[in-house]
């Protein structure tokens, strides 16, 4: 290649212990981090290493340990706030970018929302960017509008424009990179748009946060929900980030211990932010994990992580158009999509394809990749989604595709 | 890939691409739509019932090789067969996906060759769709069967 990765993939593989080779030889070929990725032994350590030596219930406690502990843990919410340029008062941590959304749906949608009110959503969310504006939109009448998607994957911005301009949108729900599609969507455009019309915005950062340089603050959105797991952290936690003025007006999402300033027998008040909504004892070997993650994504630096992306996303894209009848959803430029490649075969069924390729020892997901809407405007019930990470190389998508072949052929027997 | 021959048999393959009572009934007796939550593969099935009998059966729908197969090998063993046979016939090829008998060719026809799909959990819910479907069509559908209940 003529423009060399500034990541070297063999280099990072040494990292992370699940991707060395076995005794015989046998290499793990993984291509699923769009779903998780896989963790390097530094975010294992911190953990481990806060069990071991640092444990105990984070706030208020006097005692030496506790401080420790709820220093560690509060490192990882710095942390996590320096990588994506938000405020420190607004990151708060939940279980996944799930919660985080239904955060949002529920203590500010649920009492701003009024009858014919619009959200808008995108034909290409997660149904976490779905599902819950749904709900809330059903107890207060609002209504759920979809963004359509254009033939080559990217959304509709003439409709965009046109509804924002003609209908009373409260807010705009939009992922930043699809999952499926790989879409990059411009989401600061989008925002300045949005806010002209009086518009909130939240952006699911989920699958751009763990590959690209992002900025709150940059993109000027309202909120940002991704989650720890897919951004070589651990699972069970995950992250909202929100302008704390706009949180400080939102009542708490859930009541418990930690996000209470006083409790009465006629009331309580409330903490301060980010402790107002985070209730009960907070994931607190997971902001560890998570922020030990934080760090190694900046020492590899979320530039060079995003141009191996490019990379090698350039690359599976010419090797897996060259198989026979291959269809590869969205944006054919490199420049314009994320590492997700969903793609369908005419005659090998998604589940078919990820079963077959797994005796190659290569991971890729089937199915409709919690996006069924999305699923319909493409017209399939399924795909196969192939998604890389820093661990990747080009071996990798050699192995895809020769697995591929090898698949075709064994159906053809 | 020998690992998979067990899942992947050549009969398996067969009803695959050449898939036996495919299509859509009309004015049928049942008809049932089902969906696998975990893919999104979706199955029609339409069936015509005279005098309690499975005189013909059809399927539609999207799916994997073993869904599709599936189905196909399904309505192979049930047409001509009475209801009550057909639940009889469903109920052993459940038990035999859950591992818990083994198959009986007699009762099965060329679905016991999805026996070696047991094996493979993600894989269960593949194969029982269409058989799960024509189940909830008998019991649900069936004006005899309704007026037993």
């Amino acid at each position: 290649m003529t423009h060399a990765a500034l990541i070297n993939p063999l280099r990072v593989r040494q990292d992370f212990s699940l991707l060395a080779p076995t005794e015989g030889g046998a290499r793990l070929v993984y291509l699923d981090s769009a779903a998780t990725s896989q963790k390097p032994n530094a975010v294992l350590e911190a953990m481990d290493d806060y069990y071991r030596c640092a444990n105990a219930n984070v706030h208020r406690g006097v005692y030496r340990l506790a401080q420790e502990a709820t220093e560690r843990f509060e490192d990882g919410r710095r942390a996590v706030a320096e990588l994506v340029a938000a405020p420190l008062a607004g990151t708060i941590f939940t279980k996944n970018a799930t919660e985080a959304i239904n955060l949002v749906a529920w203590a500010w949608g649920l009492r701003t929302l009024r009858p014919n009110d619009v959200v808008m959503v995108t034909e290409m969310e997660h149904h976490s960017g779905i599902v819950p504006w749904q709900i809330v939109a059903k107890m207060t009448g609002a209504e759920v509008r979809f963004a359509p998607i254009t033939p080559d994957g990217e959304l509709d911005h003439e409709w965009i424009d046109h509804t924002l301009a003609s209908a009373p949108v409260r807010m705009v729900s939009i992922v930043h990179v699809s999952n499926v599609l790989g879409t990059v969507n411009p989401v600061a455009d989008i925002v300045a748009r949005a806010h002209a019309h009086g518009a909130l915005v939240l952006v699911d950062a989920s699958q751009s946060v763990p590959h690209m340089p992002v900025s709150f603050a940059g993109i000027g959105c309202d909120f940002m929900a991704f989650t720890g797991h897919k951004m070589l952290g651990p699972t069970g936690i995950g992250v909202l980030v929100g302008r704390p003025e706009i949180l400080d007006g939102m009542e708490p999402f859930l009541g418990g211990g930690e996000m209470i300033a006083d409790v009465r027998t006629d009331g309580s008040d409330w903490a301060d932010l980010p402790n107002k909504f985070e209730a009960g004892t907070p994931p607190i070997a997971e902001s560890v994990g998570l922020g030990a993650a934080c760090i190694y994504l900046s020492s590899l630096g979320l530039d060079a992580v995003r141009a191996h992306e490019v990379h090698l996303t350039t690359y599976a894209l010419d090797a897996l158009s060259e198989i026979d009848g291959l269809r590869i959803f969205g944006p054919r430029d490199p420049a314009r999509r994320g590492g997700a490649l969903s793609f369908h075969l005419p005659d090998l069924h998604p589940h078919d394809i990820a079963q077959l390729v797994d005796e190659d020892n290569v991971c890729v997901r089937a199915g409709h990749h919690c996006a069924k809407p999305l699923m319909r405007a493409l017209g399939v019930n399924a795909t196969a989604r192939a998604s890389t990470y820093i661990y990747n190389d080009t071996d990798d998508i050699d192995a895809l595709v020769t697995a591929l072949h090898r698949a075709r052929a064994y159906f053809a027997r | 890939m020998p690992g998979l021959d067990d899942l992947y048999q050549q009969l398996i393959l067969d009803h695959y691409r050449r898939p036996r009572h495919r299509g859509t009934l009309s004015e049928p007796t049942i008809e049932v739509d089902q969906q696998n939550p975990l893919c999104g593969d979706e199955l029609h099935i339409t069936v015509r019932i005279v005098d309690d009998q499975i005189t013909e059966i059809a399927h539609a729908g999207e799916g994997c090789s073993i869904s599709q197969s599936s189905a196909s090998m399904m309505s192979d063993a049930v047409v001509g067969h009475s209801v009550a046979d057909a639940l009889a016939m469903i109920e052993h090829f459940r038990r035999v996906m859950h591992g818990e008998i083994v198959a009986d060719e007699t009762i099965l026809g060329d679905a016991i060759a999805l026996e070696g799909v047991a094996k493979y959990p993600v894989r269960i819910k593949c194969a029982l769709l269409s058989w799960m479907a024509l189940k909830d069509g008998l019991i649900n559908g069936t004006p005899t069967a309704q007026e037993d209940q």
